[in-house]
């Protein structure tokens, strides 16, 4: 279990890296850490690796406090974005250099380096040197080095963001995978939603050195908690238009649309995914009018920007039912998916059981 | 493909690089072989061998290899190059830049500025300052330890001339392995520290493996600078007695104070043959970890 209280991380010249974090990651849950670049993430991960030493506040590892543990000491293992493998040693080297700090005897830990590699279907490339490895292999190897010494905790730093496209979906599925056999905690680094709601057991989404939301990918990607996490989480951009709630309607855009239980009178953020955004060539009272301004072909779907007034909104529609650009066209939110923010707190849909 | 990217055809290409190879046979060429050749003779400042000199064969590489001084001085050479480049400067040149590797802001500035300041004064004006601290009577170390009327440079002239040399030199290798450090990725450093290695341990399996090419270059360059340096000269002019004569100043002592040059000359062609020597095998080194780096490149 990890446990964060008050971590607080400020470098010199003032800025605040980390800002009072408080989390608490249950032992063997696959945690991602996503936010944009710059929003302290990564500086996250390595104070818990003990790699940055926190200003103030603490970090436990199953339940040792180790605030002031050299990284050597924590038992994690970390993989790096570039993989950091040393060039002038092979594989097996590689994978068994954390045992040959720890003192195993060299038989030991290269029998242990080849178990490991088998595990990673690397069994073939034991003499290699990192140089003659592909990116996908180079990765496997970073990990194996990371499993072999059998931490706590993993620690990964964007280890997916160097494969090319298609590699990454399938070590995606691999990462999963081991990482559900080998039940180590890991907490993972990543700006790529996607990938985030992908793997992780829980997410927490961050903004300038602060948690804007902790939770399932469900709930993160179903009722995001303020508008940055509204925005941030989803595979297109979420519409996030001001507008009004009084006289029993919702008056978002030059629309009148149906206003949802428990929304009091006020100024408001109306959230609708472009996903949850259907097309209507013919008028319709309750959906925003506007002229087709771009097409964009997703594959198996385009994407519809309309322009409305000021404003721009977007919707998914299915292959083969794109209008062309310059038509007129209705954007209908699909029936309670809409998202309704004040002062940035969601204020509907509320959860059913009242919890967070 | 064509070798001619500048299009200047074979005429004019040789017209722009005589100019140069004019001046180098001139001034390099012809006067090591005009050395070679006084090195075979008995050629003197003075007196009668000044106005005919007779060649003597190699009379005057015998008499070298047999003199007790010259043999002396080759030693003090070799403690010389070892004491105050290859320890001294590559050492603490190589400790300083480990040191403020990731520092920034006044203490590596200050820093790096003091030491390359040591390097870009003139080396009579730091021949000067040094002599100001190492005097006997008004020196400023004997003030600093409290032992008036120790005699620096006439009990110690070595180690006086070491420590000079390495003061005045260490911001090359400061510099050559603060580039050098800057090339290692962090990651594995950080690997390392996640593993538990000493620092010890990162210098051996990270850092040394990364930079070694850089070590051969900086080790090259030193020990041949220091084989040859002459501003030791400016400090005890090889003395006391010749304890602090290493090769450049006996060559000096002999030739232009003794007058003998044809002899000067052919100590100077031994000391060209040794900077070959030392210079060959570094390169060989250098040249088989080039091939390692390729071999693994090329291979599948």
């Amino acid at each position: 279990m990890i446990v964060l209280g008050g971590l607080t991380k400020e470098f010199p010249g003032g800025v605040r890296a980390l800002d009072g974090l408080d989390l608490e990651i249950a032992d063997g849950e696959f945690f991602a850490l996503l936010g944009p670049s710059g929003c302290g993430k990564t500086t996250l991960l390595r104070t818990i690796a003990g790699l940055e030493t926190p200003t103030s506040g603490n970090i436990g590892i199953g339940g040792v406090d180790v605030t002031s543990v050299p990284p050597g000491r924590r038992d994690v293992a970390m993989v790096f974005q570039d993989y950091a493998l040393f060039p002038h040693m092979d594989v097996t080297a590689n994978i068994a250099y954390p045992l040959r700090i720890k003192k195993v005897p060299r038989a030991r830990r290269e029998a242990k380096a080849a178990e490991t590699a088998s595990l990673l279907s690397l069994s073939d490339l034991l003499a290699r040197r990192p140089g003659q490895l592909s990116g996908g292999q180079q990765q496997r190897v970073a990990l194996a080095r990371a499993v072999a010494c059998h931490p706590k905790v993993f620690l990964f730093d964007e280890p997916l963001s160097n494969l090319d496209a298609r590699l990454r979906l399938e070590a995606r599925t691999f990462l999963k995978r081991l990482q559900r056999e080998l039940a180590v905690t890991t907490v993972f680094v990543t700006h790529d939603q996607g990938e985030a709601l992908a793997l992780a057991d829980r997410i927490a989404v961050m903004s300038a050195g602060r948690f804007m939301q902790v939770g399932t990918p469900s709930e993160i990607f179903r009722r995001p908690a303020n508008t940055f996490t509204a925005s941030f989480i989803g595979s297109t951009p979420m519409n996030l238009l001001p507008g009004v709630a009084g006289d029993g309607a919702l008056r978002v855009a030059g629309a009148v649309l149906p206003l949802p239980a428990g929304v009091s009178d006020g100024p408001i953020v109306y959230g609708l995914r472009p996903e949850y955004t259907d097309l209507s060539l013919s008028p319709r009272d309750d959906a925003f009018t506007g002229k087709v301004a771009v097409v964009e072909n997703l594959g198996t779907a385009h994407l519809v920007t309309l322009e409305s007034g000021d404003h721009l909104i977007q919707a998914v529609v299915p292959e083969g039912e794109e209008p062309a650009p310059g038509t007129a066209a209705w954007a209908v939110p699909r029936p309670g998916r809409a998202l309704v923010y004040r002062d940035d707190r969601l204020v509907s849909p509320l959860p059913a059981d009242g919890a967070r | 493909m064509s070798t001619d990217a500048a299009g200047l055809g074979r005429g004019r290409a040789v017209g722009f690089v005589l100019p140069a190879l004019v001046l180098i046979g001139v001034f390099l060429v012809f006067p090591a072989l005009w050395t070679i050749y006084l090195g075979l003779t008995d050629y003197r400042l003075t007196g009668l061998e000044a106005a005919e000199p007779r060649v003597v064969g190699l009379d005057n590489y015998t008499a070298a290899l047999g003199d007790e001084r010259f043999r002396g001085s080759l030693w003090l050479t070799a403690q010389y190059v070892l004491g105050s480049a290859v320890i001294g400067q590559a050492g603490l040149g190589f400790s300083i830049a480990w040191v403020l590797r990731d520092r920034r802001g006044p203490v590596k500035r200050v820093t790096e500025g003091l030491v390359l300041l040591a390097w870009i004064l003139p080396s009579s004006v730091v021949a000067f300052l040094w002599i100001a601290l190492l005097d006997r009577d008004e020196g400023t170390l004997n003030a600093l330890l409290h032992t008036p009327g120790l005699a620096w440079l006439l009990d110690h002239p070595m180690p006086s001339i070491i420590v000079f040399n390495v003061w005045r030199g260490t911001a090359f290798s400061m510099m050559l392995y603060g580039a050098a450090l800057a090339n290692v990725p962090p990651s594995h450093l950080e690997t390392a520290r996640l593993a538990g290695a000493s620092t010890f341990q990162q210098l051996r399996d990270v850092v040394v493996p990364r930079i070694k090419g850089h070590v051969l270059t900086n080790l090259l360059l030193i020990s041949l600078w220091t084989f040859n340096d002459f501003s030791a000269f400016q400090i005890t002019a090889g003395g006391p007695e010749g304890r602090s004569e290493i090769l450049p100043i006996y060559i000096y002592n002999v030739a232009l104070s003794g007058g003998r040059l044809g002899f000067g000359a052919a100590i100077s062609f031994l000391v060209l043959i040794i900077n070959l020597v030392v210079a060959f095998v570094y390169l060989r080194l250098l040249r088989t970890r080039r091939e390692d780096a390729r071999r693994e490149v090329a291979a599948p």
